[in-house]
């Protein structure tokens, strides 16, 4: 099966702005895949192209084989914006109803009942969404997402609005999602979010991607520390295969050593890296 | 059929919305009004009992319809702006057109079917508006026009016209400056109408010409004043030309070409409407 997901040479310009400048990069089948950025770096305009909201100016994108945007992209989708509002008179449950028509969905009580279980608002079936708090919306807009069992999600900045309960509830659908093969690209800012749930990551800067691996891979090459007699010494640069020659050349050197280790940087270490080195 | 599934849901919404309580509340308020001021004209003047020159209370309950008319066309089209004024633009601002429009629907879809509710529910008001007043007249004075299906119809279309031209509006700009854009234009349309009276009052060419030109760029005008025409199409000699020389008399008829234009304005409307939406970035 192909990717659920592609974006090839896109661009995007608004007037004289570049926002998309030659992205390139796939979703896979099954997985959950993590757009980082700062604010204007393009994300957002990235899942908007995604969902057919926002045409390109050059390149192209693919929903499951079909162009983003057509009918055959948008059936196979579920899309949660970044800012998006439902309308005050319906209720949960007919806000469900409403996107269950408008993706021919036919899931019916049973799906809306799951939906509204999966994100904790069944006793909130039949409240009127102008009397939710705004966390009980951003769970529902999730829910809405879900509608018609799409076999890719785009969801940009998804817990924004919630608490951290909330951010649970979604941290472990995502993870559920995951095991049902449901791709999903998600756009957030709380890298400890992406670090823990997506596959794999991309960093966009100034409508660019300029790294991308797994979290993992992102990581790596993170350094040696080595605690000496005369204190700790750093090799920021070094991999875990250079050990031997370090402690090689310490002894050498005279020194007594008591402990090696190879330092783990944060993904927010990366991110801010990536960021500092094309701004700074 | 999402066209109609989208339709309905703007019916569901002018019912549940508290905004619209007001539509109502307003509209009883508009018909006792027109109600108290048509008893207290009847009620006050001294018609002759000797028959004259022209019929007194045919002049005054036409052209007090004619007012009757004229409100419902007004409260009507302050529906219809309502209804279609944020529809591309001021939603998307809102966040609340992205959940809908991403779903595999087509924007095309999507603007038919909101036009196509927002226009049944102005239509449907505007046409039971006027028939109140049909009847509140008819009641009181005794009059009623011969013809009251045409200029129903007449009036419901005017209004039609009026949502397309927001609707295009709403594409383009933010809510408030749409609704202030949609109203000044309905305004002009009224001017234009105005021009056109005085014009044939005065027998000036210039003024005639005038009001003809904007009656078929804003044809809503157009079909109001014809609405008029055929409130007195039936009533001749010097109660008709004195019904005619006021206000309410719809002294300019309709060109034969007025409903051909209508259908092409509006298809060209929302053609229009659905090509640059389609383009727009949302």
């Amino acid at each position: 099966m192909g990717a659920a997901f592609v974006a090839e040479s896109l661009s995007k310009n608004y007037k004289s702005v570049r926002a998309l400048d030659g992205v390139n990069f796939e979703v896979a089948e099954g997985e959950l895949f993590g757009l980082l950025g700062p604010n204007g770096a393009g994300k957002s305009t990235l899942v908007k192209i995604g969902c057919g909201l926002v045409h390109p100016s050059g390149g192209r994108a693919e929903v499951c084989g079909a162009p983003a945007g057509t009918r055959a992209a948008n059936a196979r989708l579920g899309y949660l914006a970044e800012l998006f509002r439902f309308p005050g008179w319906l209720t949960a449950d007919e806000v469900l109803v409403l996107h269950q028509r408008l993706s021919d969905s036919d899931g019916g009580t049973r799906e809306r009942a799951e939906l509204l279980e999966l994100i904790d608002l069944s006793r909130a079936a039949d409240r009127r969404v102008e009397t939710m708090s705004k966390g009980m919306q951003q769970r529902l807009g999730i829910a809405q997402a879900l509608v018609g069992s799409p076999r890719l999600l785009i969801l940009d900045e998804p817990t924004s609005a919630l608490d951290p309960a909330g951010r649970r509830i979604i941290r472990a659908l995502l993870e559920e999602l995951k095991g049902r093969r449901v791709s999903v690209l998600l756009n957030s800012h709380l890298l400890s979010e992406v670090e823990l749930v997506c596959d794999r990551v991309a960093i966009i800067l100034a409508g660019r991607i300029v790294s991308e691996g797994t979290p993992d891979s992102l990581r790596a090459g993170s350094g040696v520390e080595v605690e000496t007699d005369s204190g700790v010494k750093h090799f920021p640069d070094a991999v875990r295969d250079e050990i031997p020659a370090i402690v090689d050349r310490l002894v050498a050197d005279g020194a007594r050593i008591y402990e090696v280790r190879t330092t783990r940087r944060s993904l927010e270490d990366v991110y801010l890296e990536a960021v500092e080195g094309q701004t700074g | 059929m999402k066209v109609l599934l989208l339709a309905r849901y703007v019916l569901v919404e002018c019912s549940r919305r508290r905004v619209f309580i007001v539509v109502p509340i307003l509209s009883a308020a508009f018909l006792g009004l027109y109600w108290f001021a048509v008893a207290r004209v009847f009620a006050t003047s001294e018609f002759s009992s000797v028959p004259g020159p022209f019929d007194e209370r045919l002049v005054v309950a036409s052209t007090m319809l004619g007012l009757g008319l004229f409100g419902s066309f007004f409260l009507g089209v302050v529906l219809i702006v309502f209804l279609t004024f944020t529809v591309a633009r001021g939603d998307a601002e809102q966040g609340l057109l992205q959940p809908v429009v991403v779903r595999p629907l087509g924007r095309r879809t999507f603007l038919i079917g909101r036009f196509l509710g927002a226009a049944t529910v102005s239509m449907l008001y505007v046409i039971l508006l006027f028939a109140c007043c049909v009847l509140i007249t008819r009641g009181i004075s005794g009059w009623s026009p011969d013809n009251v299906v045409q200029p129903a119809l007449e009036l419901g279309a005017a209004v039609v016209i009026v949502g397309a031209l927001t609707l295009l509006g709403s594409v383009f700009l933010a809510t408030i400056a749409n609704g202030v854009t949609a109203l000044m234009l309905f305004g002009t349309g009224l001017v234009a109408g105005l021009i056109g009276q005085i014009g044939e009052a005065l027998n000036s060419p210039t003024l005639e010409n005038i009001s003809r030109v904007m009656s078929w760029a804003l044809p809503f005008e157009a079909l109001y004043q014809s609405a008029l025409t055929s409130l007195t199409e039936g009533i001749s000699g010097l109660s008709g030309f004195l019904i005619r020389l006021g206000p309410f008399g719809g002294a300019q008829e309709a060109s034969p070409g007025l409903y051909p234009w209508t259908i092409g304005y509006l298809a060209a409307v929302g053609l229009l409407t659905i090509w640059f939406f389609r383009r727009r970035d949302l």
